[in-house]
């Protein structure tokens, strides 16, 4: 085969040439060309390996069902594997390598595997390597994973930006070829929002491959008219580079348009590609027909072509696929061929045709072979010949092309997505769209309608049928008439007998005709089964082109209709679709939001440490000058607020306002303790449960007025308390007035705590702050100096004397440097959730590690907060469960080591002194664990079986992680100050 | 799955907004109702197939919860009803 490009013709920009590589060698293409025209108009003929058998493959289609011609395009973090040169994009710089093959292409050690292909049959996966079982995961499987592959992918992070966004019309037009022209164009001149979406990057389908004449214009004249007309719409958008991969409910579609796939260097500042949702009242199927190949001895040899592409190349990209062109066909397409390629002067070989009588005109002077079959081909890497049998005569003929056409397919795929299979039509020899209703209407060769006038008519039509649908008057214009188009009608040819080599039905994942045979003796003949046992129609094309003769070859191995073997199922997407496009603009760090408080500055200032909980940073710790380790720097922070007072921003907290005239009785229902009677002006600590008695949630309300309450919640679960409260309040009790409002991010909130907190936030707050006036649970608003309105809480998360001070998140920053600045004759300093969470293990606080979804109240201490009087709550009626309320249940107890040089962590299980870590022998597990700097000793809170009557008790900490013992003493959960003493002060 | 959602409050919305709690059909017990009705309230569930009443959370829109009647096998979407609105009519 000797392919070339012709001097003159096609829709190529001869004035703008591309260099581009491939393989590493230099080669030059023009605009207008794909990576497929340009290689075969540059003789590369040879440009992939296959899946399995490593066998030479050559570009087969011209098109999106390309199975041969897979490539890895672009270097770096830009490299794609798996590109189908048929529908890349020529661009000037672009750099193409082919895969599957080791040391080159032309000279491939992986080849080898075509020998042992007696061995390599149908499921030979699960015959060969299942013994000995051992040898899979070391020896097979790495052996299998570098011979049978594809491209490979980049491990660098892609560079470029992708993103996602809606459209909205009233028809979505699939496909730009003749039917969906005519369908747009007669919607848009009816005033209907269209879209009009094709793959191609540039919009005409199949016209702009036909020669006949469309109004008397050219197809690629009459295309470009259309779309002028198309334009001038505003209501019309035409999206080019654009795969509708996908159809879902509610008539909405996937697509991915490829914006900047088609450039060397992409602009950054528009995405790569973006995937569309395009909600469409109606949607029109214009998604043409693909033709079939034939099932020959030798059908894969590079140099073997659809006979529809070969026509492609040659008037569309003006490439002649071979100088003696041979055909071989069951129907008209092979004849438009020969015309084509007898009308440029390049040689027809022979045209054979399965067929005894034909309707179809060969070109003057073209050999017809009637009844013929090829039965193999010569030649390796690149075609020679093939062998002709006829009545029993073999005969070779020369060639270095061959034009195959097997009949044609509609391209019914998106129609099937949603559960509905394809019908077979013993009319058309072809699957057809299922019936989906109004909503996505198949029109022209997708209907199964053959012929390009048939096709504009049709488009025409069911666009009609749509603006009637839509109530719309349709205006009607004369369609334009079509001469000198061919008739693709065609004879069933599954499988061409007498094959004297491999005859291929899935090229990509080389399934041959004896695959299916084998599948089909070894009782997987059912078409799913087929499907996995020779994993026909798997892979990047999905059975494109081999799916329809693999059903049909079946059909006749079983001697049944094509009907009664059906197809596998489709399912989105049509093609494939990067990562990076579903992903979207949700990568890396942009993957999810990230939360800073409004205190995240002054921290900043303060030299904070930050530490990522959930979305948020937080301040974990504020090291100063000569401290070696985040615990110098904590036993400080802690030590100091003990001592005098330490700021810690807790703005992170889960706040939401409550208000109405049934708050109260609300607050009562959701908490587990009492609420009812809570005065204004005072916060109370508050327990919710789940429904089934465990711990939800816990936080302190604020009752601010008589009708307004102020709800704080964990970090951690302040959505879902949220949702919770809502849920309540919406579905369980509508009839309670109340509504809540989120305001976790208005607030800035800090914790200061201490001894000397009260006379430093004396010195910023108006109000009498005396134990007196303020005392321990007092909330409510009080004046800063200089006459901001704030929130201010007497209560303590430490232990200690401790306020938190709610101002607007605005004000946070310079009302802690206010705070600070006050605090600083005082000793004032910044403390983090490290040295947060070390003063409340001290006091025998709990927080999620201990209310951990599986905890009661009661198992935590906190079995009084359950009430026993009120006659419904959330949680009250499975709360007394037996197996809720059972004495050996894991309690809350204090956790010593016996050497102060055993560090506890967090995890470690308890065994009792003695017993071999086992599941039977497991005492409970370390919840929190700390050291305490006051107390000088490792410290932990621990949930251990039966653990409150245990204080005292002696038990064995066991880390099983780190294969360390070591002994430890329970005691009292509150470590620091039991009588609540500096509470009150 | 539907792709779209009518939420009575904020129109025909991507289903990406919502959250689903689950099935809608379970009524909370009276408070004095036995053990047995409370633990089939809180953990017994039909898995039917066909026709469903769910109980779907507006998160990122009006925060309304919302009573979808849909149809697992078809997709078809047969109501969405504000959740207080749904109750008030059961009532």
């Amino acid at each position: 085969m000797s392919a070339y490009r012709l001097t003159t013709g096609g829709l190529v920009d001869r004035s703008a040439g591309l260099a581009f590589t491939f393989d590493g060698r230099p080669m030059r293409g023009f605009a207008g060309d794909t990576l497929a025209s340009a290689l075969l108009a540059n003789n590369e003929v040879l440009v992939g390996r296959s899946f399995k058998y490593h066998r030479p493959r050559g570009i087969l289609t011209a098109g999106s069902a390309e199975p041969n011609a897979l490539v890895t395009i672009g270097t770096g973090g830009r490299r794609e594997p798996n590109t189908r040169a048929t529908v890349a994009e020529l661009f000037n710089g672009l750099d193409a390598i082919s895969q599957n093959r080791w040391p080159s292409l032309k000279h491939d050690i992986g080849a080898v595997n075509g020998l042992l292909s007696p061995f390599l049959g149908a499921g030979f996966y699960y015959k060969t390597f299942m013994w000995p079982a051992a040898f899979w995961e070391k020896v097979y499987e790495p052996i299998i994973r570098r011979a049978a592959g594809l491209g490979k992918a980049s491990m660098q992070p892609d560079p470029d930006r992708y993103e996602k966004a809606w459209a909205h019309c009233d028809l979505l037009v699939i496909g730009a070829g003749a039917a969906g022209l005519m369908a747009a164009l007669t919607a848009a001149r009816s005033g209907l929002r269209v879209i009009l979406a094709d793959e191609g990057f540039r919009m005409g389908g199949a016209l702009l491959s036909e020669t006949a004449k469309i109004g008397g214009q050219a197809p690629a004249d009459f295309v470009a008219s259309v779309l002028e007309e198309l334009k001038s719409f505003p209501d019309v958008t035409l999206m080019p580079r654009t795969t509708v991969f996908g159809w879902y409910d509610d008539n909405v579609f996937g697509a991915v348009e490829k914006v900047q796939k088609h450039v060397a260097e992409p602009s950054p500042d528009r995405p790569v590609e973006r995937v569309w949702r395009i909600i469409a009242k109606r949607a029109i199927m214009a998604t043409g027909a693909e033709e079939r190949p034939l099932v020959f001895g030798g059908n894969d040899t590079p140099g073997v072509m659809m006979a529809s592409a070969m026509r492609t190349y040659l008037n569309r990209y003006a490439v002649a696929a071979g100088r003696k062109v041979a055909v071989f066909t069951n129907g008209g397409s092979g004849y438009a061929t020969a015309q084509a390629f007898a009308s440029n002067g390049i040689e027809i070989a022979a045209i054979i045709d399965s067929r005894a009588v034909v309707p179809d005109v060969a070109p003057k002077g073209a050999r017809i072979i009637h009844n013929g079959g090829i039965v193999a081909t010569k030649g390796g890497n690149r075609l020679s010949g093939v062998v002709v049998e006829r009545s029993g005569f073999e005969e070779v003929i020369e060639c270095d092309a061959l034009a195959m056409s097997g009949g044609w397919s509609p391209v019914v795929h998106l129609a099937c997505q949603r559960g509905r299979k394809p019908v077979w039509s013993d009319e058309h020899q072809a699957f057809l769209a299922p019936e989906n209703g109004d909503l996505l209407t198949p029109a022209g060769a997708a209907a199964g309608l053959s012929g390009l006038g048939d096709a504009l008519k049709d488009g025409q039509e069911k666009a009609l049928a749509i603006l009637r649908g839509l109530g719309k008057r349709p205006k009607l214009r004369d369609l334009p008439e079509v001469e000198g188009e061919y008739d693709p009608a065609f004879a069933p040819l599954w499988y061409v007998p007498g094959a004297q080599q491999k005859a291929f039905v899935d090229f990509q994942n080389d399934v041959h005709v004896a695959d299916l045979g084998l599948a089909k003796r070894e009782a997987y003949g059912f078409v799913e089964h087929a499907k996995r046992y020779t994993t026909g129609g798997m892979a990047t094309d999905q059975g494109k082109l081999g799916n329809v003769n693999m059903a049909g070859i079946l059909a006749g191995m079983k001697g049944v209709s094509p009907a009664e073997i059906g197809t596998t199922t489709f399912r989105p997407f049509y093609t494939p679709v990067s990562f990076g496009a579903m992903a979207g603009t949700s990568r890396d760090k942009e993957s999810r939001p990230t939360r800073y408080s409004p205190l995240h500055n002054w921290a900043k200032k303060n030299g904070a440490t930050f530490v990522e909980a959930g979305l948020w940073y937080r301040s974990a710790w504020f090291p100063r000058a000569g401290e070696a380790t985040w615990r110098d720097s904590v036993d400080r922070e802690v030590l100091n607020v003990r001592a005098n007072a330490g700021l810690c921003d807790v703005s992170t907290l889960g706040k939401i306002e409550i208000f109405g005239a049934d708050a109260a009785e609300f607050l009562n229902r959701v908490y587990s303790n009492a609420f009812l009677k809570l005065p204004v002006g005072r916060a109370r600590y508050g327990l919710m449960l789940r429904e089934d008695g465990i711990v939800f949630d816990d936080g302190t309300t604020s009752r601010l007025a008589e009708n307004h309450y102020f709800m704080t919640t964990t970090t951690g679960h302040a959505a879902e308390v949220m949702t919770h409260l809502e849920h309540c309040a919406q579905t369980l009790w509508p009839n309670l007035d109340v509504r809540f409002v989120s305001s976790s991010d208005q607030w800035a909130q800090m914790a200061l705590a201490g001894p000397k907190s009260r006379t430093i936030l004396q010195e910023l707050v108006e109000d009498d702050l005396s134990n007196e006036a303020f005392p321990f649970l007092s909330a409510r608003e009080v004046m800063l100096k200089g006459g901001l309105k704030a929130r201010l809480f007497r209560i303590s998360f430490s232990g200690e004397l401790a306020y938190e001070l709610a101002v607007p998140a605005g004000y946070g920053e310079a009302v802690a440097d206010a705070l600070m600045e006050a605090g600083a004759p005082h000793g004032i300093c910044a403390y983090g959730v490290e040295a947060l969470a070390v003063l409340r293990i001290e006091k025998g606080h709990v927080t999620h590690n201990e209310l951990d979804g599986r905890t009661t109240p009661d198992d935590v201490g906190l079995g009084k907060m359950v009430s026993g009087t009120k006659p419904d709550f959330i949680g009250k009626h499975l709360a007394g469960r037996f197996g809720l309320t059972a004495a050996d249940r894991l309690q809350l107890v204090g956790l010593k080591p016996v050497d102060v040089a055993n560090t506890i962590r967090a995890g470690s299980h308890i065994l009792k002194e003695g017993a071999k870590p086992s599941l039977t022998n497991d005492q409970g597990h370390v919840s929190s664990a700390c050291y305490s700097p006051g107390l000088q000793s490792p410290i932990a809170l621990a949930l251990i079986k039966s653990g409150r009557e245990r204080h005292g008790e002696k038990v064995i900490v066991w880390d099983g992680l780190r294969n360390e013992e070591f002994p430890a003493v329970i005691c009292s959960p509150v470590f620091i100050d039991p009588e609540n003493g500096r509470l009150h002060q | 799955m539907a792709s779209l959602i009518s939420c009575p409050h904020c129109g025909v919305r991507p289903k990406e907004e919502f959250t689903i709690r689950g099935d809608a059909t379970p009524v909370r017990p009276g408070p004095d109702a036995p053990e047995e009705a409370w633990f089939a309230y809180v953990y017994l569930r039909e898995n039917p197939k066909g026709r469903i009443r769910e109980s779907w959370h507006h998160t990122s829109g009006c925060r309304r919860f919302l009573i979808v009647e849909r149809d697992n096998v078809t997709h078809e979407v047969y109501s969405v009803v504000d959740a207080a609105q749904a109750k008030e009519a059961a009532e």
